[in-house]
Order: structure tokens, then C-alpha cells, then sequence
């Protein structure tokens, strides 16, 4: 077993864990964090994203104890209960981002590094920056639009119009 | 998983002694490759040796051109501003591999030994003489679409996954590792192993030594270059066949080149002879097809991946044509 303590949020948390625990299930099982999903379980769907030092990794094929002394942000992160959405919380909302919800909290997360990186992307550097998150309901067009949407309002710009788009 | 100890190396010296403390080390760093590994029981260390917080994430120009630390992330070598300048290429490659979360995590070390590997590799129902040795090749037979054509064995037809690697084959890479024996250099082209008798083994590098830099040499090539990448989807899967080509050109003529092709073998393939027997002849179609069938003669495709010759041939000449 092996000490280590994680920034989860904001929030220090110190636990005892096996070196073969992994981060995400750090995350969703010792913190109560379920928010950040476990899709393939194989590093390829993207759906248990989170920021690893502000970084966007796959956290099924991180270590915890590799976590150890680092800052990790989770979905539940983006803002506080009761407080307003987060912009992207808020585009995902308006343009119908999400279909089934599943990837969502992972395509939440590379998004909020890709913006951090890149506050203006188009649409094509949008579809390569999420090429690693997967959408089983392939509602691609609306989560490229959600993040657009994002980048306008953290920008100070007006996003444009929401009519959700069905395909 | 099965239960492993682990230990945490502060400096590469403690990393190779902590490695050769107990049998069934391994090294982990970004672990996007061996983790995975781990989960599928094709690989079951008994201990792993963080590396990742030893000090060789650093990135410096030389007098002789470029020392990129071997635990250098995928994402800030591709972002770069020194390799961007003089080694596009490289960041090219790095960008057209994995995914962004993935570069965040894979290190240079890393990339460098991702394992060559196949669907069968992978799977521990298959018979695989790379996992274990003497089981047979359940590709051989099996479905082979994306295996090799070139430097095959009857053992293994894996190819090397990498991206990264075809670029360093390109750009006259040299490894650095270290080890208890002292430090050595390594030339990129003979990092990489093809499969023979013994496909178990990647590369060169004993299993107790560590990769500490990857040197680039500035050249005289000039020039430009391209990474080339074939794949099924645009984003986010392994080359079908991919090209690095660099070439300078002068006054119509070609006056240096390289060539490393990814996809095609056990290892990134280059050909020396066919680049030098290009030099002085015209930059046109015509010598760029002839050195592409040089550089797939005595090709043996499988089954399922003989589209993979004429696929080649033609991503060659098409990356030729960009650069001149």
C-alpha cells in the first residue's frame, strides 16, 4: 500500500491505495466523484477525461499513486452546486450537446483544455482536438457547436444562435 | 491487474539500480502503453519503477543540434518552439499520433518503446510468439490486414505503431541510454529490431537500462519535409503506411533525401542505398516511383495486406512531391 495525497477540486485528499489503483477509480469510488465516467476502460473512448496538472488525460490508464502531489480537475469542478454554469456547461446545454450524457463529462474536459490552449478554434481544430473522445451517440455536429459556443462566451463575445441542430 | 510493488526513482542511476534490485521490473513513465498491457495480462511486472520524476523533461539546442530529454511529453515536444524550427517533421509525426490526452501522458522514452505489436499480441487467447515465445502467430493464417510487408519473419508480421518513430528514422535520431554498465549511444536505425527467431524483442535496449535523451543532429539536408500518415479514419487510428520524407532540391535536381516508411515492418524502414542512388538525379515523378519500388522491392504481403505495396508506393511519391 502506498500514502498519497491528490488536490481533487481544490479539495486535498490523502488515502492509502495499491499501486495498481487507478486514478479514475480513485476518483469515482474512494471520493464519490461519479461524474467522470469509465467507458473503455482501455484509454481509446476518452470518457474518463479529467486535468491531471491542467493537463487533459486518460484517467483509466493513470496510476493514482503516479497522481501522487498533483492536482487533478474533475467534471464536478467546473462549477460550484447552485452556481451558474460554467460557459460550457452552458453550450452544451443550448446547443443540445448531449445525447445520451455519457461522454459528455470527458468531452467537457479535453474541451476545457483545447479553449485554455486555443480560445478561438475553429471548427476544424475542435473535431482534432476531441479526435480522442468518443460519442457512442455520434452527436459530434452539437458538442463542436457546444465548444464553439464556449469559446464565444469566454471571449466576451455573443455565441451564435442555439437552434439545436437534429441529424 | 495483478498486484505489483512500486517504487519511486529520483535520479536515473537509482532508477536502474532500483530496476536490477528485483526481477520482473519494469520501467513506467506516461504508462499509456504498458498500463493497457497491464489490464490485458500481456504484461504482469512484479514491481514498476516510476521514472516519471526524474529530471529529463528538458528540451536544449547543442552545438551539434538538438538533446530532447527522454521523458520530454509527446504534446510539448510537438509544441516546441526549438523542435518546430529546426525538426518539423517531428512535430508533424507527433501530432499526427494518438490523441491529445494520450501525448499529454506518452514521453519520448516511451514512444520509442511502444511495443510492436498486433490485435493477436494483445489478445492472451491467440497464440503470439511475441508475448509468448514458441506459441506460434495466430496473424499468419489470421486476419492480416495491418501487418507487415517488409522484413517480416515466419515468427511475427507486427508493425511498429509509432509515428514518432518513423520521424527519427528520418531525421538521423541517436538514442541515449544509460545503464549499469555505463551509457551508450544508439542509432535510430539500429534501435528498432526486426522479428527473426526472436520477436519478443523490440529493440536493442537491455532490459536494464534507460533511455535518457533522443539527440537530433542538425544536417546539411535543408530542405523540407512531410509526415505522410494513411489511415482508415482521419483522426485517432494506427498507420495503414505512412512516409517522413525529407529532400532538398537543387536546381531540379535532388541533391539529398531520406525516407523512413511507418506501417510496412517490425521496425521504421529506411534504405540508405536507395536514398543515395537518388541524389543527382531529377526531382520529377519518375525517380521518386523508381525509389519507392526500391524501397518495397521483395515486399511479402499476407492474405489481407498486399493493397498495402501499391498503398505505399504511392504515399511515397505523393510525400516526394510535397516536399519538392
Amino acid at each position: 500500500m502506498k500514502q498519497i495525497t491528490v488536490t481533487v477540486n481544490g479539495q486535498p485528499h490523502s488515502a492509502e491505495v495499491e499501486p495498481r489503483l487507478l486514478l479514475v477509480h480513485l476518483i469515482r469510488e474512494n471520493l464519490n466523484l461519479t461524474g467522470t465516467h469509465i467507458g473503455c476502460d482501455t484509454s481509446s473512448c476518452g470518457a474518463c477525461t479529467v486535468l491531471l496538472d491542467g493537463k487533459s488525460v486518460k484517467s483509466c490508464t493513470v496510476l493514482a499513486v503516479q497522481a501522487n502531489g498533483k492536482s487533478v480537475s474533475t467534471v464536478e469542478g467546473l462549477c460550484a452546486p447552485g452556481a451558474a454554469l460554467n460557459p460550457l456547461q452552458e453550450g452544451f446545454k443550448e446547443n443540445h450537446g448531449l445525447h445520451c450524457g455519457f461522454c459528455t463529462p470527458g468531452m467537457m474536459m479535453r474541451a476545457t483544455e483545447l479553449l485554455e490552449h486555443n480560445p478561438d478554434p475553429t471548427e476544424d481544430e475542435i473535431r482534432w482536438g476531441i479526435s480522442g473522445n468518443l460519442c457512442r451517440c455520434t452527436g459530434y455536429n452539437n458538442i463542436v457547436k457546444a465548444i464553439l459556443y464556449a469559446g464565444a462566451k469566454m471571449r466576451g463575445e455573443e455565441p451564435a444562435s442555439t437552434e439545436p441542430q437534429f441529424v | 491487474m495483478k498486484l505489483f510493488s512500486y517504487a519511486q526513482a529520483t535520479k536515473p542511476a537509482d532508477a536502474v539500480q532500483l530496476l536490477g534490485a528485483q526481477t520482473q521490473s519494469k520501467f513506467i513513465a506516461g504508462g499509456t502503453n504498458l498500463v493497457d498491457l497491464m489490464k490485458y495480462d500481456v504484461e504482469s511486472p512484479d514491481r514498476l519503477v516510476d521514472i516519471s520524476q526524474l529530471a529529463l523533461t528538458q528540451i536544449d539546442a547543442t552545438d551539434k543540434g538538438l538533446r530532447i530529454g527522454a521523458l520530454a511529453r509527446n504534446s510539448d515536444v510537438a509544441a516546441n518552439a526549438l523542435v518546430m524550427k529546426q525538426f518539423p517533421l517531428l512535430s508533424e509525426a507527433l501530432l499526427a499520433g494518438a490523441s491529445p490526452q494520450l501525448r499529454n501522458m506518452a514521453t519520448m522514452g516511451g514512444n520509442l518503446l511502444q511495443r510492436t505489436r498486433c490485435h493477436y499480441f494483445y489478445d492472451v487467447s491467440q497464440p503470439c510468439n511475441k508475448r509468448a515465445a514458441g506459441s506460434g502467430c495466430g496473424a499468419i493464417g489470421g486476419y492480416n490486414r495491418i501487418h507487415a510487408i517488409l522484413g517480416s519473419s515466419p515468427s511475427c508480421i507486427a508493425t511498429n505503431p509509432s509515428d514518432m518513430n518513423v520521424a527519427l528514422a528520418a531525421l538521423d535520431a541517436v538514442v541515449q541510454v544509460t545503464g549499469p554498465n555505463g551509457s551508450r549511444s544508439i542509432p535510430i536505425l539500429d534501435f528498432h529490431r526486426l522479428p527473426g527467431n526472436t520477436p519478443q524483442r523490440d529493440t536493442v535496449l537491455e532490459a536494464n537500462e534507460l533511455i535518457t535523451a533522443v539527440d537530433l543532429p542538425t544536417t546539411a539536408i535543408g530542405g523540407k519535409s512531410h509526415y505522410l500518415k494513411v489511415r482508415d479514419r482521419a483522426s485517432y487510428a494506427f498507420a495503414l503506411v505512412s512516409v517522413a520524407a525529407r529532400l532538398a532540391v537543387e536546381n531540379g535536381v535532388v541533391r539529398d533525401v531520406r525516407i523512413a516508411l511507418g506501417g510496412v515492418a517490425h521496425k521504421p524502414w529506411r534504405l540508405p542505398d536507395v536514398e543515395k542512388n537518388m541524389v543527382g538525379k531529377p526531382a520529377t515523378e519518375t525517380t521518386f516511383r523508381s525509389a519507392a519500388k526500391a524501397l518495397l522491392a521483395g515486399a511479402q504481403p499476407h492474405e489481407h495486406n498486399a493493397f498495402k505495396i501499391q498503398l505505399a508506393e504511392n504515399a511515397i511519391v505523393r510525400a516526394l512531391q510535397t516536399v519538392s
